[in-house]
C-alpha cells in the first residue's frame, strides 16, 4: 500500500476510535448518572463533602469568575455602544448587554471558567486517585466510589452553576455600565432603565437550566474521565485534558440545542 | 477458603494468568512469586473481586466472587483485607481518619469504639506518633503500615498483602513478617502474599508458588522451594542471570 493510502486509512482509523470513544463516554455518563441518584437521599450524610465542594467550585473560582464577567461585560458594552452611537441608539447598550449575558454569555463563559478551574481539577484528582489504587482501595472497603467521590461533586456543581452564572450577569452588567459611563457617555441611570428593559423571565430561566444542566454534565464527565483513568501519571494529564476538551465541547452543543428547544 | 477453579487472563493478546487452579485453606499463608509483570498481582485482583477472569471461576468459602452482584461483593469484601502496594491512603485525610474510614462509613462502632479500634492498630504496627499525621507527611514505608493498620481494622478473615515489605527497612520487614505470623497463630487468619522478598517468604508461607509465563510452575513448602530442582525456580530465587527464565532489559 503507498504510504499516502496507508497515512490516510491511519487518519480515518483514529477518527473512527475518537468517534467510539466519545459515545462509549457518553453511555458511561449516562450509566455514572442513574448510578448516583439513588444516593441523592444520602446527601446529608455527606453535607460537609458536598459543601467543601461548592466552597472550591464557589469561592475558590470567585475571583477568575468576577475578573472574566467584568471584562466581557466591558467588552460587549464596548463593542455594541460604538456599533448603536453610530444610529443614535447608544441608550440601548445596558439593554444589549443584558439580554447577551441573561441569555448565552453568562451560562456559556462562567462554564468556561468552572470547566477550567473546577472540573480540570476533578478529573486530574478522582484520576491521581485511579492510578493510585486509592479507587480500589475503596472498593475494597465496600464504600461506594459513586457515593463518596461522584455524589458531592455533582450535586455541589449542580447548585454552584446556577449561582455562578448569576454572579457573572450581575458583575458583567456592572462591567458594561462602567464602559457606558466612561466611555460611551451614557447616566447611570439610563444604563440602569435599559438594563431592567433587557431582562426577560424567559431569557432568565432558559440561562439558568442551561447553567444546572451544564453544571450535571460537567461533572460527570469529568468524574467519569477521572474514573476511567489508566496508565499511571500519564493517564492522569490525558484524563484531565481530555476532560477539559469533552466538557467544552458539551457546553458547546448542549447550549445550542437548548437554545434552539426554547427560542428556535 | 479460596479457589481458583482454571482462571484465565489476557490482556490484550497476552495470557497473564493460563488456566491456574489454586485452593488456599483457611488459616494458610501462601505465597506468590514470580518476576515483575508477570500477573502476580493480577491474580491478587481476582481473588479481590477487583478484575473478573476471561475464564474460570474465583470462588471465596464457595462463593462465586466473579461476576457476583455488588451485594455480594460487599459480603465477600467485608471477610477480605488489603494492603496496596502504595499503601493506597487517601491524601486529604489524616493516618487516623484513614484508619477509621471503613468503619465510619459502615456505622457499626461507636466513635468512642472506633477511636479505641484506630488506637489499638495504631500501636500494633507502632505507628501511635503519627496518628494526626498526613500521608503526604510520613515516609513511604509508614505509609505501608499504614495501609496495613487499615486492612486489619476490620478483622478480616482473609488478608491480601501485595509486596508487605517492599520500600520497608530489614527491622521492619521483620516486624510485618511476624505480624503475619501472628494473625495467622491468633486469629486463624488466611494469607495471600504477592512478594520478591524470599526471606520474607521464607519465614511466613506455608506454601510458596512461583508464577511463570501465566502457569504456576511449582507449588511447595518453602523447605521444598529453597531446595527445589526446577531450573526457573532455582534461577529466581538465586536471583542468577543465567537460566531459562528470559531477562528482559528493555
Amino acid at each position: 500500500m503507498r504510504p499516502v493510502m496507508k497515512n490516510l486509512l491511519e487518519v480515518f482509523n483514529d477518527i473512527g476510535y475518537q468517534i467510539l470513544e466519545v459515545i462509549e463516554l457518553s453511555g458511561y455518563c449516562v450509566i455514572l448518572f442513574v448510578e448516583t441518584i439513588p444516593f441523592f437521599s444520602k446527601i446529608w450524610e455527606k453535607r460537609k463533602d458536598v459543601l467543601y465542594q461548592m466552597y472550591m467550585a464557589g469561592v475558590k473560582s470567585f475571583i477568575v469568575n468576577a475578573v472574566v464577567a467584568l471584562f466581557t461585560g466591558m467588552i460587549l458594552s464596548l463593542q455594541s455602544g460604538i456599533e448603536l452611537r453610530d444610529y443614535g441608539q447608544a441608550a440601548l447598550v445596558g439593554h444589549l448587554v443584558t439580554a447577551t449575558l441573561t441569555r448565552e454569555m453568562s451560562p456559556f463563559v462562567s462554564a468556561i471558567v468552572l470547566i477550567a478551574c473546577v472540573g480540570s481539577a476533578i478529573a486530574a484528582e478522582i484520576a491521581t486517585m485511579k492510578v493510585s489504587e486509592e479507587i480500589d482501595a475503596l472498593e475494597m472497603m465496600s464504600i461506594s466510589p459513586i457515593k463518596f467521590l461522584v455524589m458531592p461533586r455533582l450535586i455541589a456543581l449542580m447548585f454552584i452553576f446556577p449561582l455562578s452564572s448569576v454572579y457573572f450577569t450581575f458583575v458583567g452588567i456592572f462591567g458594561g455600565a462602567i464602559v457606558a459611563y466612561y466611555k460611551l457617555n451614557i447616566p447611570w441611570q439610563m444604563y440602569y432603565n435599559a438594563v431592567l428593559h433587557g431582562l426577560h423571565f424567559k431569557a432568565t430561566y432558559v440561562g439558568l437550566l442551561k447553567s444546572y444542566v451544564f453544571g450535571v454534565v460537567i461533572s460527570l464527565v469529568c468524574c467519569a474521565y477521572g474514573l476511567r483513568a489508566k496508565n499511571g501519571v500519564i493517564g492522569v494529564g490525558q484524563a484531565t485534558r481530555s476532560s477539559v476538551i469533552s466538557s467544552f465541547m458539551m457546553v458547546l452543543v448542549l447550549g445550542y440545542f437548548i437554545t434552539a428547544m426554547f427560542f428556535g | 477458603m479460596i479457589e481458583l477453579r482454571n482462571v484465565t487472563k489476557r490482556f490484550g493478546s497476552r495470557k497473564v494468568l493460563d488456566n491456574i487452579s489454586l485452593t488456599i485453606q483457611d488459616g494458610e499463608t501462601f505465597v506468590i512469586i514470580g518476576q515483575s509483570g508477570m500477573g502476580k498481582t493480577v491474580m491478587l485482583r481476582h481473588i479481590a473481586g477487583l478484575f473478573d477472569p476471561d475464564e474460570g471461576d474465583v470462588l471465596i468459602d464457595g462463593v462465586k466472587m466473579n461476576g457476583a452482584n455488588r451485594k455480594t461483593k460487599e459480603e465477600l469484601r467485608e471477610r477480605i483485607g488489603i494492603l496496596f502496594q502504595s499503601g493506597a491512603l487517601l491524601n486529604w485525610m489524616s493516618v487516623a481518619e484513614n484508619l477509621a474510614l471503613p468503619l465510619v462509613e459502615h456505622k457499626k462502632y461507636s466513635p468512642a469504639e472506633i477511636d479505641r479500634l484506630v488506637d489499638d492498630k495504631l500501636a500494633v504496627l507502632q505507628l501511635t506518633d503519627a496518628k494526626f499525621k498526613m500521608p503526604s507527611d510520613i515516609s513511604g514505608g509508614m505509609k505501608k503500615r499504614v495501609g496495613l493498620a487499615r486492612a486489619l481494622i476490620r478483622e478480616p478473615q482473609i488478608i491480601l498483602y501485595d509486596e508487605p515489605t517492599s520500600g520497608l527497612d530489614p527491622v521492619m520487614s521483620e516486624v510485618i513478617n511476624q505480624l503475619i505470623l501472628q494473625l495467622q497463630r491468633e486469629f486463624k487468619v488466611t494469607s495471600f502474599v504477592v512478594t520478591h522478598d524470599m526471606r520474607s517468604a521464607y519465614t511466613i508461607a506455608d506454601r510458596i508458588a512461583m508464577l511463570y509465563q501465566g502457569k504456576l510452575v511449582q507449588c511447595d513448602t518453602p523447605e521444598n522451594i529453597q531446595n527445589t530442582a526446577n531450573p526457573i525456580v532455582r534461577q529466581f530465587i538465586e536471583g542468577r542471570l543465567e537460566g531459562p527464565i528470559e531477562v528482559r532489559r528493555d
